[in-house]
């Protein structure tokens, strides 16, 4: 599904790179995730993947299905199946969530080639995926995360995700900020959608994340690359001992 | 409470004393109009004519006219404005039952309109009242123009009392079951069009009042607004223009005790507007809001939008809303000169102003001068001023969600424009501005 290799990325702004050669693939129906100290790259790597101006790849490739994704703009690599769940989701003031939602769920059905979804379909549809996230009809009518506590937006972030479908989905830090219930109802979410088409990549800092989505293989990330790989006890390790000694195995 | 203890600013030095030029200018101004017929009106035209020889046109040095440049308002006649330009009339507020009264070139065109007749309102046209003789008005036309002429000159304001041949009279006495809707329509493509409507909301009473449509190549539009105690008035004024239409519009309100003024313009297009308010609030507990969305493209020629307001709390308690929000692109140019003035004695007053523009590119400019002028000592007042460019993380969000680039653009200026459109109170009304924005945003239809 998703494909990394040798990765270098520096900033547009200054010489600095970021990215030193990570290879990464995550295989369709898979979830792995990324732990790393921080400053490891990890943001950057979900920003770079999704399209985000600012960055400049200097070497190396990714794609999504044999597709060459890094000279896609950004809604055509959305269109394409990415999604980038947000560490801190941007407010939109003056643009409702469900005309967003709508606009954007479009967009891709059109730029597949799909129908688009009438309002009464779309409206079905959302309010049936609301319910499930807990989501009440008036968040839905409010500005695009305006007003919304922390646990709202991720949630909100979790239902785009949702009414998106995306084949490739990108959690960067989900669960920076949310309380126990929120989490366990965020990664609910998160499980319903595991299927064997969709992958996901989740980054996270904390092992307490991967207890709720189970992941199927767990990298480490230092210094802009991968330093190790493992099943889901590399995140109980991390988790106990810190990454001091993965650092210096990689050193 | 005194007056004297205020200073007046930006006061603009009279012209035409000394100098012949300028004075000639006028006369060459004032000899390219036909002047109305005066009845009840007449010692006001008189006295607004006299105001304005004193006065004399504004020059580019005048510190009231320091961002705009007055030429093209100060000449004979206008640039013709082709008819083709214009494109078909968009209906605005389909949705409402409303009173709609026709203007061709600011003059009232009765078979174009609905019956004048509504319950709870009288309304008569300026022409016809200066036809038929006396008319309650009297005490109010150029009246309030006249109080707004301090502490700073609007010649052009009183040029429109001295010469504007019509405009609707209305008086309001109750709550009449729908808005009046003012629909202005070309009929020359040279037209210099002048109007001027005068409203008085009695005690208690309220309206809704939406203009909408195309003015003449230039204008020159007024409304005089007296509010007496406990009355509302809710204006939204939609205002469709196009090149190369050069457009001045004033509005001088008294806001009574209790009352409430909220004035929401919608402004797009054009090569050089300029909007004029002066809001006198001299009652306890007053209410006043002046707000427009400006979207600004200079695409086609260029695009030159000031508003100046000046809003006066001369009594106690009293709340402004001062919110301007300008898009502009290649190459336009906004302007906000925008000042609360708080005189001695107007306690607890709530002043409010923000102006702020949006800029698509980097040849466009936003030239504000936000002012407080405050004479007494436990009042809330604040002003704040911003120019900056699209989000990028605003952007990047809205297309990492796969919407495409133009039109997270186009919901990235809604959201810009958002804090002004809550002024429109009425959700209905509201929400259909911002669908025609929606739309000029999306299909750059001229509307």
């Amino acid at each position: 599904m998703l494909k990394i290799n040798n990765l270098h990325v520096k900033l547009e702004e200054e010489d600095k790179q970021i990215l030193k050669g990570l290879s990464l693939e995550v295989p369709a129906g898979e979830v792995h995730a990324i732990m790393g100290p921080n400053g490891s790259g990890k943001s950057t790597l979900s920003y770079v993947l999704s399209g985000r101006d600012g960055y400049e790849v200097t070497e190396g490739e990714a794609s999504l299905d044999g597709e060459d994704l890094l000279d896609m703009d950004p809604e055509v690599r959305a269109a394409a199946g990415l999604f980038l769940a947000f560490q801190y989701p941007v407010e939109i003031p003056g643009v409702g969530n469900m005309t967003f939602l709508r606009t954007a769920v479009n967009a891709q059905r059109k730029a597949r080639g799909e129908a688009e979804l009438t309002a009464g379909e779309f409206l079905k549809e959302v309010r049936a995926k609301a319910a499930e996230l807990q989501i009440s009809p008036e968040m839905l009518k409010r500005p695009v995360n305006v007003g919304f506590s922390g646990g709202e937006k991720k949630r909100n972030e979790i239902l785009q995700m949702a009414m998106l479908s995306p084949r490739m989905c990108i959690m960067d830090e989900t669960d920076s900020g949310l309380d126990v219930d929120a989490m366990r109802l965020v990664s609910e979410g998160v499980n319903a959608l595991r299927s064997p088409d969709r992958s996901f990549l989740v980054i996270t800092h904390y092992q307490r994340l991967l207890d709720h989505i189970k992941p199927d293989v767990v990298h480490i990330m230092s210094n802009g690359r991968i330093i190790k790989s493992g099943g889901p006890d590399l995140a109980l390790e991390v988790e106990h001992n810190g990454y001091g000694d993965l650092l210096a195995e990689a050193d | 409470m005194s007056d004297t203890a205020v200073k007046p600013i930006n006061e603009v030095t009279p012209q035409v004393s000394g100098n012949p030029k300028a004075a000639s200018a006028l006369e060459d101004r004032l000899a390219a109009i036909t002047m109305p017929d005066a009845g009840f009106s007449a010692e006001a035209r008189a006295d607004a004519m006299a105001r304005l020889r004193a006065m004399g046109l504004p020059a580019p040095r005048d510190e009231y006219w320091r961002y705009t440049d007055p030429r093209a308002f100060n000449a004979p006649r206008p640039a013709a404005l082709p008819f083709d330009a214009d494109g078909a009339e968009s209906p605005l507020f389909t949705e409402r039952d409303k009173l709609t009264l026709v203007f061709v070139d600011g003059a009232f065109d009765e078979a174009a309109s609905d019956d004048l007749s509504l319950e709870g309102i009288e309304i008569t046209t300026l022409a016809k009242a200066d036809a038929a003789g006396d008319h309650w008005s009297a005490d109010l036309y150029g009246q309030l123009e006249l109080a707004g002429q301090t502490p700073v000159k609007r010649p052009f304001a009183a040029l429109n009392t001295a010469v504007a041949h019509d405009g609707l009279l209305i008086r309001v006495t109750g709550k009449p079951s729908k808005p009046v809707h003012v629909l202005y329509r070309r009929g020359t493509e040279d037209a210099d069009a002048v109007w001027h409507h005068v409203i008085r909301v009695e005690t208690g009473a309220e309206m809704t009042l939406l203009e909408s449509g195309m003015v003449g190549a230039r204008s020159n539009g007024m409304l005089e607004v007296d509010l007496a105690d406990g009355a509302k008035l809710h204006h939204i004024a939609a205002k469709r223009a196009v090149d190369p239409k050069v457009g001045l519009s004033h509005i001088f309100a008294r806001v009574g005790a209790e009352a409430q003024l909220k004035s929401f313009t919608l402004a797009v297009n054009g090569t050089l507007m300029r909007n004029e308010g002066a809001i006198d609030m001299v009652g306890d507990d007053a209410v006043a809001h002046i707000a427009a969305a400006v979207l600004g493209d200079g695409d086609n020629g260029p695009f030159h939008h000031d508003d100046t307001v000046f809003i006066t709390h001369g009594a106690e308690r009293g709340e402004s809303r001062q919110v301007f929000k300008k898009v502009l692109k290649n190459g336009a140019t906004g302007v906000f000169q925008g000042k609360i003035l708080v005189k001695p004695g107007a306690q607890k007053t709530d002043g409010y102003q923000i102006s702020q523009a949006l800029l698509l590119d980097e040849n466009s400019q936003f030239l504000a001068k936000p002012e407080l002028e405050i004479y007494a000592d436990d009042v809330k007042c604040s002003h704040g001023s911003t120019t900056g460019a699209i989000d990028e993380e605003a952007l990047f969000y809205l297309r990492s969600r796969g919407v495409p680039y133009d039109r997270a653009i186009v919901f990235l200026v809604l959201s810009f424009l958002a804090d002004a459109l809550t002024e429109v109170e009425d959700e209905e009304l509201r929400d259909e501005i911002n669908d025609r924005l929606e739309a000029w945003l999306t299909t750059r239809p001229q509307i």
